[in-house]
C-alpha cells in the first residue's frame, strides 16, 4: 500500500491556485448550507458551467465542487440553530438542541460547539478514507465490462433504499434518466439515437443543461411559488464561547457519530440526512439519561453535525473508488469528471492519481479552513439569512443562464435548460425527487456500454455476467441492498415484544 | 528618400507577399471537449506558431463539441466559410467519419484542407503473458478460433480501432462482423482491460500504448505503418516487415472555411511549411508524441480525398 497519491495530492492542494479555490468554495459552502432556500446539489449545479468555462483544471474543479459540498454540511447548521429551520437536509436533527439552546441565550456557544463537532467529524473521516480508498482501488483491474455492468446494477439497487423516497417515483426518475442519457451518438454502434438529424443533439442532453435545469431553474420556480410567507427573524448571537471542559464532554459523542456518519455515507444510496438522524437517535439512546435531549443538550448537538460531516466525506469513497455515486451531489460531481472525459471508476485511482490525491488533501486543507471561518466569522453567515428573496431568485436565475450560455455559446441550449426546468418543477410538485434522475442519467450509460461489450465479448452469452466471483459478490450485495429494508420494514411491523 | 521609401517598400511587399495575408486573429477551433486530440492539435499549432514569431498574437483555442467535430464542420461551412483567421483542427478520424456521412450533409469538399502537423501510428497488441509473439502467430490463432480473442477498441464499431483489426481479420479470413469487439472508453480503458484480461487484443495508437509495452505490462506485435518508427519504438516490427501492406497512420491536421481566399489559403500553407522546419515546432510535435508527417496544401488535400475513398471502400467491404 502506498501512500504517494496523497504526497502528490497536497503538492496540489497547497498550490496558491488551488488553495485559493478551496477558500472560495468552503465560503460559498457555508453560505449555500446556510441558506434554506438552497442545498449544496443547487450550489455545485451552479458553479459548475462556471468553472468549466474558467478553464479551470479538472482536480481544481473537483476541489470547489467538493468544498462547496462538505462546506455545506458546516453552514446548515447555523440556521438550524437561530431559525429552527435547517439549512440543508443533514441539519435537520441539528435543529433540535441547537435551537433551544440559542433561544437560551447560548448561540454563541452552540454555534461553536456544532463548529467544532463538524471539524472533528470532517477530520476523522478524511483520514478513514485515506486508508480506506488505497485498498478498494486494488480492485480495479479486476474489473471487466461485465463486473462494471453488475455494478451499476448494485448502484441502481441501492436507490430503492434510498430513505424518504417513494419506491415507485425513484423508479420512475431513474427511468426518466436512462431515457434522456439514450439521446446520441450510440458508444458502441456509433449510431445515431433521437438526434433528429440536429448536430447539437449528436452528444445526447449536455450534462450541466440538465443539472441546472433540474435544481436551478425549477428551484427558482418553486420559491417563486411559495415566496416568503412573512420574514423568518434569526435570534441573536450572543453568549460565551464553549469552556474546554465542554469541548472534552463531546468528545466521545462526536466519535461514535463520526462512526457511524461516516459508514452511512460510505453506503451508497444515503447521505449526511440519514447519518444525522440514526447518530441522533443512539446517542439520545446513549447518553439520555436525564432526559435533556431536546432541551439543549450539547451532546445532542455535536452528534448529527459531526455524523453529517463523516457522511458528506465518506460518500466520496464510492465515488472515488468504485464510480457509484453515494447520493445526487456526488453524481453531479461524477458527471463533472466526465465533462474533462474523465471516466469515473475502478481505474480512477491508478490513472488519475493526481486528481483524486489533490482532492483528499484538499479536504484537509478544507476542513482546517471552515473551522476557522465558521469560528470567528459565524456572525457573518448569521447575516445571510436576512437576504431576502428578491435578491436570490434573480441571482440564481442570471447565473444559470450566464453558466449554460458560456458551456455551450448557444441559445438552444438555454432553451433546453429552461425546458428541463419546468419539466422538473412539475415533476417536483408531484413528488418525484430529482436525485435518481440525475442518478440514471450518469449511470445508465455506463451501464448500458459495458453490458454490450460483456455481451459482445462473450459473443452473446449471458453466462458472462456471472462469471468472477467479483461480479457475483456484487450480484449478492445488489440482492441484499433490496431485500434488507423490506425484510426491516416487515419486522417491524411485526407484534411489539419482538426484538427490533 | 521618397524613392527609398518606395524600393523599400516594394522589395518588402515581393520578399513578403504572403505576409500580407496574415489575418489580424488566429483562432483555433477544437471540435470537442478540452484535452483531446482536437485540442492537442490546436495547441500544437497554436504554441509552435507563436515560438516561432510566425503569428504576432497568441492563437486563441475554442471549444465546440459535439459529434466528433461534426459540429465544428457544420459551423465552419454555414457560419464562418470565409474567416480566414480560423483554423479547424481534424483528423484522419474525420476522414472516417466523412467517409461513413457522419458529418451530416456536407462531404469533404466542403472546406479547404490546409496541411498535416504530425501522425501516431495504430498498433496491435496482446498481454505481456500472451503466447502470441507477432503478427503471423495472431493472425494464425485468430483465423483458428476468432471467438476466443475478443478485441478492444477505444472506439464504436466502425471506428479506427474497429478498422485497424477488422483489416488484420480479413488477413486471417474472418468476417469482421464476426469480430468480439468491446468498444470501450478511449485508450486508458483498453489497456486497463488488456491486462486486466477482459480482452484479448488491444487495438489502438502507438503513443498511448509505448510506456506499457516498454515496462512489459503489454506486448506490441506490430506498428501498423510502412517504416520502422524512431526512438522508443526502434525495437517494434512494422506489420510490412512482417509480410502485411497495411498501415494506419493516424495523422492531425488543420483546414479552414470554403470561401477563405487563396492567398490567405496560401499564407496558412506557407507559414505551416516555415512551421514544419522550425526547431520549435519539431520539439513541441515530439513532446506531444507524434511522428513527422508533412503533407500541406494540395499534397493534403489529395491525401484526405483518398483517404475518404478508401475509408468508403473499408467500410463496404466490412459490411457496415
Amino acid at each position: 500500500m502506498s501512500f504517494d497519491f496523497l504526497w502528490q495530492g497536497f503538492g496540489v492542494a497547497l498550490m496558491p491556485q488551488n488553495l485559493l479555490i478551496a477558500l472560495i468554495g468552503c465560503f460559498l459552502g457555508t453560505v449555500i448550507g446556510c441558506l434554506p432556500a438552497i442545498g449544496p446539489i443547487n450550489g455545485i449545479a451552479l458553479l459548475l458551467p462556471i468553472a468549466y468555462t474558467a478553464g479551470l483544471p479538472p482536480e481544481s474543479t473537483l476541489i470547489l465542487l467538493a468544498s462547496i459540498y462538505y462546506g455545506a454540511e458546516y453552514g446548515g447548521r447555523i440556521s438550524s440553530i437561530l431559525l429552527n429551520v435547517p439549512g440543508d437536509a443533514g441539519a435537520v436533527m441539528t435543529a433540535i438542541d441547537g435551537y433551544p439552546m440559542a433561544r437560551n441565550g447560548e448561540a454563541v456557544k452552540a454555534l461553536a460547539i456544532s463548529g467544532i463537532s463538524s471539524f472533528y467529524g470532517g477530520m476523522i473521516a478524511v483520514v478513514a478514507m485515506t486508508f480506506l480508498a488505497v485498498p478498494l482501488s486494488l480492485l480495479a483491474i479486476k474489473f471487466g465490462p461485465a463486473e462494471y455492468f453488475v455494478l451499476m446494477v448494485f448502484a441502481f439497487a441501492t436507490l430503492g433504499s434510498m430513505v424518504g423516497a417513494e419506491p415507485v417515483k425513484t423508479l420512475i426518475g431513474c427511468v426518466l434518466g436512462l431515457m434522456l442519457t439514450t439521446i446520441g451518438i450510440d458508444a458502441t454502434s456509433g449510431a445515431y439515437r433521437f438526434t433528429f438529424d440536429q448536430p447539437e443533439l449528436h452528444d445526447g442532453i449536455e450534462f450541466i443543461i440538465l443539472v441546472i435545469g433540474l435544481f436551478s431553474i425549477s428551484e427558482v420556480l418553486l420559491m417563486l411559488e411559495h415566496k416568503m410567507k412573512g420574514t423568518l427573524k434569526p435570534l441573536a448571537v450572543t453568549g460565551s464561547y464553549p469552556s474546554w471542559s465542554e469541548i472534552r464532554y463531546i468528545w466521545w459523542p462526536s466519535f461514535r457519530a463520526t462512526v457511524i456518519g461516516f459508514i452511512i455515507g460510505v453506503l451508497p444510496g444515503t447521505g449526511a440526512s440519514v447519518a444525522s438522524a440514526v447518530s441522533y437517535t443512539t446517542e439520545k439512546r446513549i447518553s439520555d439519561r436525564e432526559s435533556t435531549f431536546g432541551k439543549g443538550d450539547i451532546r445532542g448537538l455535536a452528534a448529527p453535525e459531526a455524523a453529517n460531516n463523516a457522511a458528506a466525506t465518506g460518500a466520496f469513497v464510492p465515488m472515488l473508488a468504485l464510480g457509484v455515486p453515494g447520493s445526487g451531489t456526488t453524481a453531479v460531481m461524477l458527471g463533472a469528471l466526465m465533462l474533462y472525459n474523465i471516466q469515473p471508476g475502478p481505474q480512477l485511482f491508478v490513472e488519475q492519481s493526481k486528481l483524486v490525491g489533490g482532492l483528499i488533501a484538499s479536504m484537509y486543507v478544507g476542513n482546517i479552513i471552515l473551522l476557522v471561518m465558521n469560528l470567528p466569522l459565524v456572525q457573518l453567515f448569521a447575516r445571510m439569512l436576512l437576504m431576502p428573496n428578491w435578491i436570490l431568485i434573480p441571482a440564481i436565475t442570471a447565473l444559470s443562464i450566464l453558466g449554460v450560455y458560456t458551456a455551450y455559446s448557444s441559445v438552444m441550449s438555454v432553451m433546453i435548460m429552461f425546458g428541463i426546468g419546468i419539466v422538473g418543477y412539475i415533476l417536483r410538485k408531484l413528488g418525484f425527487d430529482m436525485a435518481p434522475i440525475i442518478l440514471g442519467f450518469v449511470l445508465g450509460k455506463v451501464m448500458e456500454v459495458n453490458l454490450r461489450n460483456a455481451l459482445a465479448i462473450s459473443g452473446g452469452e449471458y453466462s458472462i455476467l456471472f462469471a468472477s466471483p467479483l461480479s457475483i459478490t456484487l450480484w449478492v450485495m445488489a440482492a441484499m441492498v433490496v431485500i434488507l429494508p423490506w425484510w426491516r420494514r416487515r419486522k417491524r411491523a411485526a407484534p411489539p415484544g419482538l426484538p427490533g | 528618400m521618397r524613392t527609398i521609401h518606395y524600393i523599400a517598400a516594394l522589395a518588402f511587399a515581393g520578399f513578403a507577399s504572403s505576409a500580407m495575408a496574415q489575418p489580424a486573429k488566429t483562432e483555433c477551433i477544437a471540435g470537442a471537449k478540452p484535452g483531446g486530440g482536437f485540442d492537442l492539435t490546436c495547441r500544437l499549432a497554436g504554441n509552435a506558431l507563436h515560438a516561432a514569431k510566425l503569428i504576432k498574437d497568441p492563437m486563441s483555442v475554442t471549444y465546440m463539441e459535439g459529434g466528433v467535430g461534426a459540429i465544428a464542420y457544420n459551423h465552419i461551412v454555414g457560419t464562418r466559410p470565409g474567416d480566414a483567421g480560423v483554423v479547424v483542427a481534424a483528423s484522419s478520424g474525420s476522414a472516417l467519419l466523412i467517409a461513413q456521412g457522419k458529418f451530416g450533409k456536407h462531404d469533404e469538399n466542403a472546406v479547404r484542407w490546409l496541411g498535416a502537423l504530425g501522425t501516431d501510428y495504430g498498433v496491435l497488441a496482446v498481454a505481456a503473458d500472451s503466447p502470441i509473439k507477432d503478427l503471423k502467430d495472431l493472425i494464425a490463432a485468430f483465423g483458428k478460433d476468432p471467438g476466443a480473442f475478443p478485441v478492444g477498441g477505444g472506439g464504436a464499431v466502425g471506428s479506427q480501432d474497429w478498422m485497424k483489426m477488422a483489416m488484420i481479420a480479413k488477413e486471417a479470413k474472418v468476417d469482421p462482423k464476426k469480430m468480439r469487439y468491446a468498444a470501450l472508453e478511449g485508450g486508458g480503458a483498453v489497456t486497463n482491460a488488456l491486462q486486466g484480461g477482459h480482452v484479448k487484443i488491444a487495438s489502438g495508437d502507438a503513443s498511448e500504448m509505448i510506456a506499457l509495452h516498454q515496462d512489459k505490462k503489454l506486448r506490441i506485435l506490430a506498428v501498423m505503418s510502412e517504416k520502422r518508427l524512431p526512438g522508443r519504438f526502434q525495437d517494434i516490427p512494422t506489420t510490412f516487415e512482417q509480410g502485411y501492406s497495411i498501415d494506419w497512420p493516424i495523422w492531425r491536421g488543420l483546414y479552414v472555411g470554403p470561401k477563405v481566399s487563396d492567398a490567405d489559403y496560401n499564407w496558412w500553407v506557407d507559414t505551416l511549411r516555415k512551421l514544419s522546419k522550425t526547431p520549435e515546432f519539431q520539439k513541441e510535435r515530439e513532446a506531444r508524441g507524434l511522428f513527422a508527417f508533412d503533407l500541406l496544401g494540395s499534397d493534403y488535400d489529395k491525401r484526405v480525398k483518398a483517404d475518404v475513398v478508401r475509408f468508403k471502400a473499408l467500410a463496404k467491404e466490412a459490411g457496415l
